[in-house]
């Protein structure tokens, strides 16, 4: 917004005062002179669109492990889990305080009055990945029959759903991306016995990186009887929520937390996205000082090559506010196109390129990056503000050389 | 040796130019510097010298499984066992969940299988006889100023006590400090006893998370790792025992390919920076070829000014290449001094510096092979001419 005004203001001035016109039309001289400086100019747009790229790249990689994160779970479903921890992984409830959690009053239920809630019980089990052969850890969720009801966005590309008293398996799209050996038809060890692929699922979201199967045939090959380590249960509305939360509070019986789904999944990408992107900001900067100089050199050789002509500008009447516009333009279209560049290699490199890292629960969770326009732009405005550094130094010089001198220049 | 004055007064012909360019070298390698600490740090997980001759054990299944106490005597009794012990991971919670940290419950004899961690024997032996004592390592007690007789309290994420409660409360007994500088990271940690651990703990008492056992030859800790999973083979608690190097190799390599991303970004680093510095060089041999001419007149031969030209730019890599690792070490030692187990690092040692000194000089090479040739093939007619 405020860059647009920005852009506004300086649009007006070149075009309608008379200084304006005056920087418009050196800078067109500078612009021109431009392929008899290649190299040099090249150095500023390669090493802008260096640090822009670099920068994109990093902040993608977050924005996509979080955007992943996010955009799990709804405001209308809970998930419950033992007071006090924080993860899946860490919980375990009963089969008693499951079936209490479901019977709450706020928890809808279906045309047949059973509650829509499904206990769910997640263990860790290793696969080898694609990429290494090595061991990594994958997420397995045993769920309840209404786990479907509770995430709508997912849907089966392949194959079809497990049976329930079955040991098979559904595998989600990042999974299958991530290990080795989860097609359609693959068996895989768990625990002694063998169970088979049969469905592959896409969500969009964080249990692409899961693999399902009945909770009920799950808990007994983890040794894990009939407990499970959450419920989760569909609220009457959204609004539901503070009541259903109060309602477990109060009951003696229970020692549960409840956190809207899409609370729970937001506050598990925080820490690493937050890392992240301090680490894309840092490592940004180093490369835009390192660039800053490198513009600075270009432009400083810009102006001394051009010592004679802005001397004659100035001797014929040129004021020096057009001089300094007219170079820090320079700097900062050719920062502009290193940005375009940069900012274009990153997206067409990176956006959707899927990678994988452990999460909360201590397993892989695929992601892909994600180049939005918001970042991009971002890019293009660290690329300005390089270009508007590295042209500063040098225009000021520009405009306080000694015209007499500048003349007298070879 | 006899012409560094020569290649010096060359190189600060142009001093704003050649600072600016030492500046950008200097950012450059200080990214290095830095990216390589993380990446060395991640390499040199599983590359631990003093675990060579430990074992860990865990369930087959999943290494968040418990296994049964039992097998504490059987694998005792393994043939090329020296010493086991074991522990539970805790998972507790210091006041926030951002102060992340390890904490786990640990045998009596655990420590005595990490010689490498340092304890005072009175420390020790405190340890062992204060039932809800605690001990730390160096760097974790400094990040949160802990000294010794402080309660600490953790918020259990696993494991409540009987009662219910979440809140577990530890006398800070003992600070102990890795004696290898490289494994600073290793202090990032917090023990208590697993006997009171387990009389407290609501449930899984008698579970252990992992046994870590000392085999007495390291040559034969691949049959020993195989007599260990053959003691619960076809049992419903399976075990997998790797060398601890193996082990935390597999567990750092899940996080994702560090050593991709610091190529990556590096690659882009680099690229820029030999185009900067390729035209600086291009740029200095330009305004200098009548001069270069002279001193092939005087009977520098093509060979020296050759030799001349390269110097000059290794030099200036050089230059900002060693500020920038210099200050790449200061950085380091600054950030894992505050910032801690946030982000592992390793300090700005030999083998970095070996590195960075390869780069440095393929870099100064490349950047100054051309701008070197067209001065050695400078015809000294045509450049005194200015053709």
């Amino acid at each position: 917004m405020i860059t647009g005004i920005l852009l506004l203001l300086l649009l007006l001035w070149l075009l309608t005062t008379r200084s304006g016109r005056q920087a418009w039309s050196v800078t067109q001289v500078g612009i021109l002179t431009i392929p008899q400086r290649l190299g040099s100019s090249l150095v500023v747009v390669v090493g802008i669109a260096g640090v822009v790229g670099v920068l994109v790249a990093v902040l993608a990689m977050g924005a996509g492990f979080a955007a992943t994160l996010k955009q799990t779970g709804s405001e209308d479903t809970a998930i419950v889990m033992r007071a006090g921890a924080q993860t899946e992984l860490n919980s375990v409830l009963d089969h008693d305080t499951a079936t209490l959690v479901s019977q709450m009053p706020q928890v809808m239920r279906d045309a047949q009055g059973v509650p829509i809630a499904s206990p769910e019980l997640v263990v860790v089990t290793s696969l080898p990945k694609k990429s290494t052969g090595l061991d990594a850890n994958v997420e397995l969720r045993g769920v309840g029959e209404h786990a479907w009801e509770l995430r709508p966005a997912l849907k089966l590309t392949a194959g079809r759903r497990f049976q329930t008293g079955l040991r098979e398996l559904i595998v989600g799209k990042g999974a299958r991306s991530q290990f080795a050996h989860v097609d359609i038809g693959s068996s895989i060890q768990l625990n002694r016995q063998s169970w088979t692929v049969v469905g592959i699922f896409e969500s969009g979201d964080a249990y692409d990186s899961e693999i399902w199967g009945d909770a009920e045939i799950v808990g007994p090959t983890y040794r894990r009887g009939s407990s499970t380590t959450s419920v989760l249960v569909r609220l009457n509305d959204a609004s539901a929520f503070d009541a259903f939360k109060a309602a477990l509070a109060s009951d003696p019986r229970l020692k549960v937390d409840a956190k809207t789904t899409r609370a729970y999944y937001s506050d598990q990408s925080s820490r690493l996205t937050r890392f992240i992107n301090i680490l894309g900001i840092t490592i940004g900067s180093i490369m835009a000082i390192g660039a800053v100089f490198g513009a600075l050199n270009t432009m400083y050789a810009a102006v001394a090559a051009r010592t004679r002509e802005i001397a004659t500008l100035r001797a014929i009447g040129f004021r020096g506010t057009p001089v300094i516009v007219s170079v820090l333009l320079e700097t900062m279209l050719l920062g502009l196109l290193g940005g375009v560049i940069g900012a274009g290699l990153a997206w067409l490199i990176f956006d959707h390129y899927t990678a994988s890292t452990l999460g909360q629960n201590f397993s892989q969770v695929v992601f892909a990056f994600e180049v939005s326009p918001a970042l991009l732009w971002t890019g293009l405005k660290w690329a300005l503000v390089i270009g508007f550094i590295g042209g500063l130094f040098p225009a000021l010089r520009a405009a306080r050389q000694p015209v007499t001198a500048g003349l007298r220049e070879l | 040796m006899k012409y560094l004055h020569l290649i010096l007064s060359a190189l600060f012909r142009r001093k704003t130019r050649t600072i600016f360019t030492l500046l950008s070298v200097l950012a450059a390698f200080l990214l290095f510097g830095l990216l390589d600490s993380v990446r060395s740090a991640f390499a040199s997980a599983g590359n631990d010298i003093a675990g060579v001759d430990r074992l860990i054990t865990v369930s087959r299944i999943s290494f968040t499984l418990s296994l049964p106490k039992s097998l504490l005597d059987r694998i005792a009794a393994t043939p090329g066992v020296a010493e086991v012990s074991y522990a539970n991971w805790f998972g507790g919670i210091y006041q926030d969940p951002k102060n992340f940290f390890a904490n786990e419950a640990v045998a009596p004899n655990f420590l005595d299988l990490y010689p490498e961690w340092q304890l005072s024997a009175a420390e020790r032996e405190a340890f062992r006889k204060t039932r809800t004592g605690t001990v730390v390592g160096e760097r974790l007690a400094s990040q949160f100023h802990w000294k010794l007789g402080d309660k600490i309290p953790l918020e259990a994420t696993i494991f409540p006590q009987k009662g219910g409660s979440n809140t577990w409360t530890f006398d800070l007994v003992g600070i102990f400090h890795e004696i290898d500088p490289k494994q600073k990271d290793e202090e990032q940690v917090l023990f208590f006893n697993w006997d009171y651990f387990d009389e407290a703990r609501a449930f899984g008492n008698g579970d252990v998370g992992w046994y870590v056992s000392r085999v007495s030859d390291r040559k034969l800790a691949g049959r020993v790792a195989q007599a260990i999973d053959t003691l619960s083979a076809d049992s419903d608690h399976e075990t997998k025992t790797q060398t601890e190097q193996a082990f935390q190799a597999s567990f750092i390599s899940q996080f994702g390919d560090i050593g991709m991303i610091v190529a990556f970004i590096m690659g882009a680093v680099f690229f820029t920076l030999v185009l900067l510095t390729g035209n600086t060089m291009a740029q200095a041999v330009r305004e200098r070829i009548p001069e270069l001419a002279v001193l092939k007149t005087i009977g520098f031969s093509n060979r020296s000014v050759l030799l001349l030209l390269l110097s000059e730019s290794i030099l200036l890599i050089v230059l900002g290449g060693a500020a920038g690792l210099a200050l790449a070490g200061v950085a380091v030692s600054a950030l894992s001094a505050n910032i801690g187990g946030a982000l592992p690092m390793l300090p700005v040692g030999a083998d970095i510096w070996l590195r960075g000194l390869a780069l440095m000089l393929l870099i100064g090479l490349v950047v100054g092979s051309l701008p070197a040739r067209r001065g050695m093939r400078l015809r000294i007619v045509d450049a005194l001419a200015g053709r």
